[in-house]
């Protein structure tokens, strides 16, 4: 099942080959036993993600959407290299981006997250959280790194000041530009951008956008830019991923998508976005995708989406529809795509 | 100076509010500067056996000696102005109290930290061995440890400290599960640093308020532990008595009414204890989210 294999030859940076990421509950010896007597303790494996391949081209920003809970997070953290994979592995240039043992092994992936209250550490100065990756990586000499950190910060529109300061110091999008500072601080190639302006306001989400992609325009960043907002997502992608319950659905470039979805779950997600229409004979006609995203701890069989489907056969509910290409650069996971 | 939003600002400001508290703090620092200087303020230096006098041994509080000062607190039954002894006492058991239990922190947040970082095989090992200690009394474990090791400072010192290492460990261990999984730690993990560096810089500092609550009662319980140790015979040297011992020296006289050769230690080592315990319990209560008002 190697999905993305047909994407080999592009000039692909990242590859993706059939990861999937299992989380166990980590039972004790007593709730195992109570386990067995019949205690109502969770002893399920959650697939969070299901057998994923695609690659991510260099120099472009790949949107992956979905709903909460659909494992686009956990993939991203993946290809980070901070979980390691429960089969397959994500690779940069062909080289593991984790080894055997579960540890990172390149510092040409970063990676800025969602909540820019947790992810810096609230104990340590700006200063330090953006110059102890690179000093431990001998990017830049102790010597120097205040000259480096204040070319950081003033490249993210901070002043070179900040880095005295404490994170508590500072507003939500200031905090998320010290994030994006500290990722950048290690010259990757490769951002992934888990939900970063979903914590925001609104009037702060366009400010961070429009620096990811003048950073992307003048670093060459090639990047995974994970979002629930099929707006934003629209907005900065080339192409996008749609993901249901741990697995990709549809691949391809992303105003094609928006336009033509092929896949069932991309048309309903489409539809599920309010609108705001002028045409007043347009009316407001946004569609909530029937029933709930099932349980991952309980995937319904064959195609992840058939439960919910207004096509699904018989078909769909035995044989999972492999991630095929449809020409024109798009593939869709589904036995009978739009 | 220190900046007023500080954290620690703001945790002084609502702690200065306990006046009970603010009174302990007072009273143990006063025992610690005490304590320390107790060569210079202690009218006699009791381990120097010349300055002793056989003929005022046991004698009652305010008692005018050979020497030509007033024994406030009596003597012991070596002739000992008891004051002294029980100040160079205090300055003893403080000193192993501490020692024993920084080092007893050291160890067991390491432990902790790194089998909650870690996790699998290591932790459980790691926190298998530290329930199995803990389900002892930590005294039988100091007990079997100072008999075995012998006397003296040191010994002392790693009895304590393999009997109270756990209790570090243990709450290490579950404040760093907490910060392990967190983002920053993830952005750590991301970068990537060592497993060391993200341990030591990133997840124990975050650890620290609830390590600080248990070392504070754990000191406590270290010199309490040592009180026991030496009033048992298996602590320090007769040359070096601390608290537990000048208790024990006179425990003997109580039934012959020369009371005050074992109570005033006693009631020394219970201010001291009982002082650190609500200062520890006032910052038990600050830290806990949801005890505030």
């Amino acid at each position: 099942m190697s999905e993305g294999g047909s994407f080999k030859d592009m000039n692909q940076i990242i590859t993706v080959e059939n990861v999937s990421k299992r989380f166990s509950p980590r039972l004790s010896f007593g709730e195992k036993i109570a386990a067995r007597l019949g205690s109502p303790i969770e002893t399920r494996t959650v697939h969070a993600v299901d057998g994923v391949s695609f690659a991510i081209r260099k120099g472009e920003v790949l949107g992956l959407v979905g709903e909460s809970g659909c494992g686009k997070s956990t993939l991203g953290r993946v290809i980070a290299g901070i979980h390691p994979p429960s089969a397959g592995a994500a690779s940069i240039d062909s080289a593991p981006v984790m080894n055997a043992a579960g540890r990172k092994t390149t510092t040409r992936i970063q990676m800025v997250f969602q909540d820019p209250f947790a992810s810096l550490d609230p104990r340590i100065r700006i200063g330090e959280t953006i110059s102890e990756g690179p000093i431990a990586h001998n990017l830049v000499s102790s010597a120097e790194a205040k000259a480096y950190v204040a070319r950081w910060l003033t490249a993210v529109g901070l002043p070179a000041e900040a880095a005295e300061r404490f994170p508590h110091q500072f507003s939500g999008g200031q905090r998320q530009r010290v994030a994006i500072a500290r990722a950048l601080a290690m010259q990757p190639d490769v951002l992934v951008c888990d939900e970063p302006v979903a914590s925001l306001d609104v009037s702060i989400q366009a400010q961070i956008i429009n620096l990811f992609l003048k950073l992307r325009r003048e670093l060459g960043l090639t990047m995974l830019f994970i979002s629930h907002d099929l707006g934003i997502v629209r907005h900065i992608s080339d192409r996008i991923a749609v993901m249901y319950l741990g697995r990709i659905v549809e691949l391809g470039p992303t105003e094609a998508v928006y336009a033509a979805p092929q896949h069932p779950y991309t048309r309903a997600l489409l539809d599920s976005v309010p609108k705001f229409v002028t045409d007043a004979d347009e009316l407001v006609s946004f569609k909530p995708i029937e029933g709930e995203l099932p349980s991952p701890l309980s995937p319904p069989k064959g195609c992840h989406f058939n439960l919910r489907c207004p096509k699904a056969e018989a078909r769909c509910r035995s044989e999972r529809p492999p991630l095929d290409e449809q020409g024109g650069e798009r593939a869709v996971a589904c036995h009978f795509p739009l | 100076m220190i900046d007023p939003s500080s954290p620690l600002a703001r945790f002084w400001d609502e702690f200065r509010h306990n006046r009970i508290a603010v009174g302990a703090l007072v009273v143990v620092v006063l025992i610690m500067l005490i304590a320390l200087f107790a060569p210079l303020i202690s009218p006699q230096n009791p381990y120097d056996l010349a300055t002793l006098v056989l003929t005022d041994a046991r004698r009652p509080p305010g008692f005018v000696g050979s020497k030509g000062f007033t024994h406030w607190l009596g003597t012991d039954a070596q002739g000992r102005d008891l004051l002294s002894a029980i100040l160079y006492g205090l300055r003893i058991s403080i000193q192993i109290g501490v020692m024993a239990g920084g080092i007893a922190f050291c160890l067991g947040a390491t432990l902790g930290a790194f089998a909650a970082y870690f996790g699998g095989k290591i932790e459980a090992l790691i926190m298998r061995i530290v329930d199995l200690q803990l389900s002892f009394p930590a005294i039988l474990l100091a007990l079997v440890l100072a008999a075995l090791l012998g006397q003296g400072k040191g010994p002392l010192i790693a009895a304590l400290v393999t009997a109270q290492y756990a209790y570090f460990a243990r709450t290490a261990h579950g404040a760093a599960a907490t910060e392990r999984s967190k983002e920053y730690v993830e952005a750590a993990l991301s970068t990537p640093l060592s497993p060391r560096r993200v341990v030591f810089r990133h997840i124990l500092p975050n650890c620290l308020p609830p390590l600080i609550v248990v070392a504070t009662v754990q000191v406590a319980n270290s010199i309490a532990l040592e009180a026991t140790l030496s009033f048992l015979g298996l602590g320090l040297p007769v040359s070096e008595p601390s608290l537990g011992m000048l208790i024990a020296n006179g425990f003997q006289y109580m039934l012959s009414g020369r009371y005050w050769i074992s109570i005033y230690p006693g009631v020394a080592l219970i201010v001291l204890i009982v002082a650190i315990n609500l200062v520890g319990d006032q910052i038990r209560d600050q830290l806990n989210p949801r005890l505030r008002r």
